[in-house]
């Protein structure tokens, strides 16, 4: 098995993709020449031609428009947004369109359609490069959103976005990129959606995430660890549909819970699933449920400090689980 | 500076209150002495002020919520600095305790066991009360080990582990937990049918509190039952021929009531077990008579007390009852109007019935009533004659009070309304 990046486990699955299913396209702005401007799709127009990866338009409704129309057409699109930030005027042909064509329809078209898209922040971004927006589509019945969060899931749950008969937002967190290692099978395998991936045992506390919040949780865990306290780590990996057995059977174990995003607080992903817990898992509650994300303000700032201030770290993480730990 | 302001204690007994309803939103202003919210405690809505002129900035207990003396129950934003809190802190409401989580006690007024460091004392976690309930222990009597004394999970858990599940509830709880739901019986009420077109009402707190003080003392106490009827032609006539010089003089109307009040606290003093209170291992005989007359309001029935009805005549009895009857009927009475009765009477003649089995206001021992007057043919030396009768019943403790008391003291109330001559000045 060979180690590869975030970044590279996500281009050799789109290059698995592509060999394996003839139906297979990729295309956004600067994906074909260019490789994309992370370069995740760097090399696969030369290897599949510009008929399969080609650039499009500086115009977002169109790319997830005409991938509508293909899809409901037989191939079976792989769409970019460059960054989440810019996938708001695509909204339209996502939700009203693609989320409802196989309802409309009464089951004779459907959608299968993977839109990725680079998100979060942490990487200097400022206003227009750093948003978390899954919680706008993962309230859309009709839609898939995954967010992995190592090399390994990102490959075996693209496989599965691909697979899914439905839309697919695929979320990839611009930090993780080249930040993680690890080893990634070279053969095709798939991640289910909607299967949490519980990353650490433990009794004390259920640290809850997805995306890059996971690792963060993780090294909280491990700091904790030291201290006597003892984290469950539960990495999401797709938040619709999301794992409510994993969730609760956490909750039930450890009777303290924190959900951990980097979106904003109010109406982020968190509410919903403190809202699941509340509603079947009361009775097993030991300390109110805590949510630790980020802050209800307009955007994260581009200098260093205001992003600092912004993002969840792991420090954040292990300072609040501490202080649930001692509830 | 925020003020927090906490539940006051609004009668001596008084260890808890329902809030009825804040008066004041958040972001009202406010100024000191106006009414921020109504407690529920007794019968009756009492209005808290604001200890302190400023801004609600925080309400911390919902309506509908039972908070014992002293919890927080909001926040009010002063303007200026430390010195107005300071001010603010000497005034009658208790200070809030230090913010610090390892504060000292909070201050322990309950009467029940409070432990030392439980600022959450009572307040369990859903998980904490469902496992002490599922094995049987009682979460006040552990150590907590979580933040400011909290008995986390973990505790029940450890205290599980180490065998105290053979802990039993502590008996000590708050007499009136303790008595609304007698030696663990879970006796379910009939579910009313609910057929279309039928309304259902929600419980109003007065409603609520009327219903879980009936069926206390329905549930606790063996009620016992005698009625006498009392000639009171004599008193009639009395009243007839005093009536319109008694409502000029004294501005109020001259009823029967006054009358029975009196006769009543002669027959306590002559059978003093019939104005005391059962107290578990105990009779505790009280010293003074403080007569609580039931009243019926739009909000639901009412029991204000006469302190001291033995010290006060006739006219000073029917000024009582007539200022009590009003602010009754207004909503206007204080918790001092109805806490400390000794025993009660119920005028149910005023609606007009004969026969009543009325329900103890426990702890009391017995309730009297008066039925109406009516004029009926009686036997009078060997004569039939045309007699202004009633009916006087007596709900009584049996614990407490055996049916040869309860028999005499109703003889005593006889002897007594029946002493009234037509002469006799008020």
């Amino acid at each position: 098995m060979a180690v590869k990046t975030f970044l590279e486990a996500i281009r050799e699955g789109l290059r698995q993709e592509l060999a394996r299913d003839p139906r297979v396209i990729i295309y956004g702005e600067d994906v074909g020449v260019r490789g994309g401007v992370f370069r995740v799709t760097d090399g696969l127009q030369a290897e599949f031609g510009a008929d399969r990866v080609m650039d499009s338009p500086l115009a977002e409704a169109a790319i997830v428009g005409t991938a509508i129309g293909a899809a409901v057409n037989g191939l079976r699109p792989i769409p970019e947004i460059q960054f989440a930030d810019f996938i708001f005027p695509a909204i339209n042909q996502i939700v009203q369109e693609a989320a409802r064509m196989r309802y409309r329809s009464n089951n004779d078209f459907e959608v299968p359609i993977v839109i990725r898209a680079p998100f979060g922040g942490g990487v200097r971004g400022g206003l227009y490069h750093s948003q978390s927006v899954e919680a706008f589509f993962a309230h859309v019945p009709g839609m898939c959103v995954v967010i992995p969060s190592t090399p390994y899931d990102a490959k075996g749950l693209l496989a599965a976005a691909v697979d899914q008969p439905d839309p697919v937002l695929f979320l990839e967190h611009k930090a993780l990129y080249r930040s993680v290692r690890a080893e990634v099978p070279e053969e095709r395998y798939v991640i289910p959606l909607g299967k949490a991936d519980r990353k650490r045992e433990g009794r004390d506390v259920t640290v809850i995430g997805y995306g890059l919040m996971v690792g963060f949780a993780l090294s909280a865990a491990q700091t904790l660890a030291e201290e006597g306290i003892s984290l469950e780590v539960i990495d999401l990996r797709s938040i619709r549909p999301f794992d409510r057995e994993a969730i609760l059977e956490s909750a039930r174990k450890t009777g303290k819970v924190m959900i951990v995003h980097e979106d904003n607080k109010t109406g982020g992903f968190g509410a919903e699933i403190s809202a699941v817990i509340a509603e079947e898992a009361l009775f097993y509650l030991d300390a109110p449920i805590v949510r630790l994300t980020g802050p209800d303000v307009p955007a994260m700032g581009f200098s260093p400090p205001l992003e600092h201030a912004f993002m969840v770290t792991a420090e954040k993480i292990a300072e609040a689980a501490r202080e649930l730990a001692r509830f | 500076m925020a003020h927090t302001v906490v539940m006051p204690q609004l009668g001596e007994s008084v260890t808890e209150g329902t809030i009825g309803q804040w008066l004041k939103k958040v972001g009202d202003s406010v100024e000191e002495y106006e009414s921020l919210l109504e407690v529920l405690t007794d019968k009756v809505n009492a209005e808290v002020p604001s200890p302190v002129a400023g801004t609600l900035s925080k309400i911390l207990v919902e309506e509908g919520a039972l908070v014992a003396v002293g919890t927080a129950i909001c926040e009010i934003a002063v303007e200026g600095g430390a010195d107005d809190g300071e001010k603010a802190a000497g005034e009658s409401v208790e200070p809030t305790p230090a913010p610090s989580p390892a504060a000292a006690p909070a201050p322990s007024r309950e009467p029940a066991a409070a432990k030392a460091g439980e600022s959450d004392r009572g307040r369990y976690s859903p998980a904490v009360r469902r496992l002490a309930a599922e094995n049987g222990i009682d979460p006040g009597a552990l150590t907590g080990t979580g933040s400011g004394g909290r008995v986390t999970r973990n505790d029940v858990l450890k205290a599980l582990e180490e065998g105290a599940a053979t802990v039993k509830p502590a008996p000590s709880a708050t007499s009136s937990r303790a008595v609304a739901e007698p030696a663990g019986m879970e006796i379910q009420g009939a579910r009313a049918v609910i057929a279309e077109g039928d309304e259902v009402v929600p419980l109003s707190s007065v409603r609520s509190i009327i219903a879980q003080r009936m069926v206390r003392s329905k549930a606790t106490v063996p009620h016992a039952w005698l009625m006498v009827e009392i000639d009171v032609t004599n008193l009639a006539n009395l009243r007839n021929r005093t009536k319109a010089a008694f409502k000029a003089r004294e501005g109020v109307s001259l009823t029967y009531l006054p009358f029975m009040l009196k006769s009543v606290t002669s027959a306590l003093r002559k059978v003093p077990i019939i104005n005391a209170q059962w107290n578990g291992d105990s009779i505790v005989m009280k010293k003074r008579i403080n007569l609580g007359v039931a009243m019926d309001t739009e909000r639901g029935l009412v029991v204000p007390v006469i302190r001291d009805a033995d010290r006060l005549s006739i006219v000073g009895l029917a000024q009582a009852t007539q200022d009590l009857a009003q602010r009754a009927r207004a909503g206007r009475l204080t918790m001092d109007d109805l806490s400390q009765g000794t025993f009660t009477v119920d005028n149910t003649g005023a609606v007009g019935t004969m026969l009543t089995y009325p329900i103890i206001n426990a702890p009391e021992v017995a309730i009297v009533t008066m039925e109406a007057v009516v004029r009926r043919p009686m036997v009078v030396d060997d004569m039939i004659a045309i007699r202004s009768m009633v009916n006087c019943c007596i709900s009584f403790d049996h614990r407490v009070v055996d049916g040869a008391d309860a028999a005499r003291f109703l003889r005593e109330l006889k002897r007594s309304l029946e002493a009234y001559g037509p002469d006799t000045e008020l």
